[in-house]
């Protein structure tokens, strides 16, 4: 990248750049025909705080490098936390022997470098403040929060803590065919998790939390402490209910896990794979009408928001679902060429091992409808708060999970309910989508509003 | 093919003769700068960690990876409160600031702290005989080209097969400020297939895995051998093309040996890990000498089975690892303890002290964790069933500790009716309540099992291998998530 953008952002991103650049020269020096460098440089601080004492300081950094090499259409991949000049020589060395052990792929090898990255925005990924944030400020507001919880009502009993995070890293990207590229991130999130004690002997417990790239977004501790105490405390008495077809109401946090599992059957590599059960689906109606899926890399200041990807590629904002068809499938370099296609620029790429598609700001577009009118329209079902488990076959759509949350009756939230599970096929799960709300949560990459589906199998007594 | 000439040994840096060799006296010095600010515990944990992947995908080896991680940490306890730091980089300087930023959770300043360090003799659960990363890659490749070629032989409408083979050495050293300094070499290796199958329209996929703490060895047992994880993968991915629907409700179900124990594992295994009881948020709290379970059940969680997956010789705060019995006949007789809340209960440590790398502090963790057998033929148990469900193999579980409500997710089950066993059912999760669904336990199965090392178990974003094993099991009672209802 340009010498202005090492300059403006300081000397860390130019150093790893520096690393980086070098590491791939020397790949192509010891025989390889090209070479990625990922490197991940990261500091992290946890604070956590159980019964108004610390329990927990962990405070860190560390660094990684992660190599791919391509050689005679073969590859092979390695990471090492050892960045020192003459190891990182030796490393890089073995890297290109141990490729010789994979079998030829055409497919391997660099994308075209038209489609590098070139400059980047400015996506607001990164607040200085977040490290400003020393132990002790981070006890004390972990402190605060966990506090307001316990003081919210006798019935909260005891606590599995409140805890600060916060990490600030930088992710530097270069390969031999010219492209480099880095950027800094921050993120600081307040978790907090009362538990009450049950008249049958069980424990209840519920948590709540916030987070975001910049300190100044976070909601206010107390707060925080607050909604995980109403939300523990409305656990009390929950029960099973009878097995049953009804209507269920996702809450955005629980709904979240939807378009993750969509995501999971519509990207190159599952359909490459054949393991999707939306093979040769795009174009049709996959999904109710009122769905419409987008992931968005480009969002200032989003937890997923990305400058390029894991392949050195423009990230792009792609629509997965439209208006209930599937429309683009997400793709890396190597997934879009086992395709015939093009990469999405939607490249994930850890420090070890090889890139492929992931998500960034995975986003259902929020309705009209506010959440308490959709429950209003349900004369019976289930409000779903959480789930558990991992009930989910992307080759068939089989689709059956671990549900808590409220009964509706009437068109109102009544009991708790807990011990059930909801199942129906994925497919049928996305068309009887009928009501989507207007209340999109956004703290995490992954964003929905509270929705419906029109009916499901409740499994309980 | 060429062999690389670099098949590496796994010699930590640390180990005597090393680049950073940690001896008595430097460690004696580490802990030293860790308490000066006035903890009352350090501990110092090294680990060196070289990890290496093969993946055939398409009849092709598609790719391999080999990974070095290499690291110190170091935990600092003030009474009930822990500092933790960890550094890559093995100089003294580095190595002291981690043990410093460590030591700031307590404030105050200490006396200075003698500390005398004995190396301590530990077991060996898991004797090598080849270790697999000094094997000729060839070996492997071959292993996988075994798999995908006995997966595709077993039926035509197999269309796709991958395959993968994880090795890892990891070596580990422990120094604690009560004068205890182990050392431990933990092999890995897990090997894996997933296989397709399509008909018409349908499609379906299976997989099969196993491994252990063995050498290339374990690929010499005829029932270990990488064709039989192919042709097993493929053996499911066909059955399951007829899967029908799964009943929804309240069900009799009959669990099959070995994998089952992951229904032990959430439904009870968790909720005795002591650091939840400490805390008294697990739903087993003040309920060691109650009933807890059917009188059938016997419970334990043992780190010396020869090879498994979980076994330790010592744990990770350096511990021996050890048998430990946490249910007799139902009743709650022990809690699986770190050195935090061993301390807390006032017990012996149990070997349960375990930690995913040096960048996390241990918790207590589960290692091999078994239901022993009972006295009933699995055909006799299969038969007390009029409607009910046979439940064979799974992919995971997870519990909510507090209230103990617990998930498991069937990838291959089988419909009971009037005592035979029938259809295939499509994937369904099983829900239920720990203590609830132990006390519904009626029948326990003579062929206890344990895993072929598959299962890894996370918590506090902390993941660690380990072993699961019980009989063929009856549960009266749980509720099956199909989508049948009536």
């Amino acid at each position: 990248m340009t010498t202005k953008r090492r300059t403006t952002r300081g000397g860390l991103i130019g150093e790893l750049e520096g690393i980086a650049v070098r590491a791939a020269e020397l790949a192509r020096r010891a025989g390889a025909d090209a070479a990625e460098v990922l490197i991940r440089d990261g500091a992290e601080l946890t604070a956590k705080v159980r019964m108004g004492e610390p329990e927990l300081v962990h405070e860190a950094g560390s660094r990684a490098l992660g190599l791919r090499v391509f050689k005679d259409g073969r590859r092979a991949s390695t990471y090492t936390s050892d960045l020192r000049p003459d190891a990182i020589a030796g490393f890089v060395a073995d890297t290109v022997v141990l490729a010789e052990l994979s079998e030829p792929d055409e497919l391997n090898e660099l994308p075209d470098k038209r489609d590098f990255a070139r400059g980047s925005p400015d996506l607001q990924l990164y607040d200085p403040a977040t490290s400003a944030i020393d132990a002790a400020e981070a006890l004390s507001r972990a402190k605060i929060a966990e506090k307001a919880a316990l003081d919210y009502d006798e019935r909260v009993t005891n606590s599995e803590g409140a805890t600060w995070s916060r990490t600030t890293g930088a992710v530097v990207f270069a390969n031999s065919g010219g492209f480099v590229g880095g950027y800094r991130g921050s993120y600081s999130a307040l978790y907090v998790e009362p538990v009450c004690d049950d008249t049958d002997g069980k424990k209840r417990n519920g948590y709540w939390w916030t987070a975001d790239r910049f300190v100044k977004n976070l909601q206010d501790p107390e707060q925080v402490g607050t909604i995980a105490a109403e939300r523990t405390v409305a656990q009390l008495g929950a029960r099973k209910v009878e097995t049953c077809e009804c209507p269920i109401v996702f809450d955005p946090e629980a709904g979240r896990a939807v378009p993750g599992m969509l995501f999971s059957v519509a990207n190159g590599s599952a359909f490459y794979r054949k393991s999707s059960y939306l093979l040769e689906r795009e174009g049709t109606l996959v999904a109710s009408k009122l769905v419409h899926i987008v992931d968005d890399p480009l969002i200032p200041g989003a937890p997923g928001s990305r400058p390029f990807d894991g392949d050195g590629l423009a990230t792009r904002r792609n629509v997965l679902v439209n208006n209930g068809v599937l429309d683009t499938v997400l793709c890396d370099v190597y997934s879009a060429r086992k395709l015939g296609r093009s990469s999405t620029g939607s490249a994930g790429r850890g420090v070890g091992g090889d890139p492929s598609p992931t998500t960034s700001n995975l986003i259902m577009r929020p309705g009209k409808t506010s959440p308490a009118q959709i429950i209003k329209d349900t004369a019976k079902g289930l409000y779903v708060t959480s789930m558990m488990g991992f009930g989910f076959s992307p080759i068939t759509g089989d689709f059956s999970r671990g549900a808590f949350g409220f009964w509706i009756e009437n068109g109102e939230l009544t009991f708790p309910v807990s011990e059930v599970t909801i199942s129906a096929n994925f497919d049928d799960l996305l068309k009887r989508i009928d009501r989507v709300g207007n209340d999109l949560d956004k703290r995490a990459s992954t964003q929905v509003p509270t929705f419906r589906v029109s009916h499901m199998t409740l499994a309980g007594l | 093919m060429s062999v690389p000439k670099h098949a590496a040994l796994p010699r930590a840096p640390f180990a005597s003769g090393g680049d950073n060799e940690i001896d008595a006296q430097i460690a004696r010095r580490l802990l030293g700068v860790a308490l000066q600010a006035g903890g009352d515990y350090a501990d110092l944990f090294f680990e060196y960690r070289v990890s290496a992947d093969f993946v055939l995908e398409e009849e092709r080896i598609k790719s391999v990876g080999r990974g070095v991680t290499l690291g110190l940490g170091v935990r600092v306890t003030k009474g009930d409160a822990t500092g933790y730091a960890y550094s890559e980089d093995l100089s003294y300087e580095r190595m002291a600031q981690a043990a410093r930023t460590a030591g700031q959770i307590a404030a105050g300043g200490g006396a200075d702290h003698a500390i005398d360090i004995a190396a301590i003799r530990i077991p060996d659960f898991y004797p090598v005989r080849t270790l697999s990363l000094e094997t000729p890659p060839a070996e492997k490749l071959a292993l996988l080209r075994a798999a995908d070629t006995a997966a595709r032989r077993y039926d035509p409408r197999i269309i796709k097969v991958d395959a993968s083979l994880t090795e890892e050495v990891r070596e580990i050293l422990v120094v604690t400020s009560d004068g205890r300094m182990s050392r431990d070499t933990l092999p890995l290796i897990r090997f894996g297939a997933r296989a397709v199958a399509r008909d018409g329209d349908k499609l379906q996929s299976g997989s099969s895995g196993g491994g252990g703490r063995y050498g290339m060895e374990y690929f010499d047992g005829a029932c270990h051998e990488a064709q039989w994880h192919g042709a097993e993968a493929a053996r499911i991915a066909i059955v399951m093309l007829d899967a029908r629907d799964a009943p929804a409700g309240e069900h009799e179900v009959v669990l099959g040996p070995a994998d089952s124990g992951i229904l032990l594992h959430e439904a009870i295994g968790h909720g005795l890990e002591a650091d939840f009881n400490r805390k008294k948020t697990s739903n087993y709290s003040d309920s060691i000498g109650k009933q807890v379970a059917s009188s059938l059940c016997t419970v334990v969680d043992d780190g010396t089975v020869m090879h498994s997956r979980g076994s330790i010789n010592v744990d990770d705060e350096g511990n021996q690892g050890k048998s430990n019995l946490l249910i007799e006949n139902g009743t709650l007789v022990g809690y699986m303890h770190d050195r935090l809340s061993a301390k807390h209960f006032g017990v012996e440590p149990t070997g349960n002290g375990r930690r995913e790398s040096f960048r996390s502090m241990p918790l207590p963790r589960m290692t091999n964790t078994s239901l022993l057998p009972g006295v009933h033929s699995p055909e006799e148990i299969i038969r007390s069933v009029k409607k009910g469900v046979f439940a064979k193999r799974f992919s995971g579980g997870q519990v909510n500790i507090s209230n103990g409500d617990f998930v498991f997710s069937l990838t291959e089950g089988y419909l009971i009716e009037n005592g035979v066993v029938t259809a295939p059912l499509k994937g369904v999760n099983l829900i239920g309540n720990g203590p609830d669904a132990l006390r519904q336990v009626t029948m326990l199965g003579t062929d206890y099992e344990l895993s072929d090392g598959m299962w890894t178990c996370g918590k506090d974003g902390q993941s660690v291998p380990v072993g699961v094993g019980t009989p063929t099991v009856k549960i009266a009672k749980i509720t099956v998530g199909g989508t049948q209802a009536g």
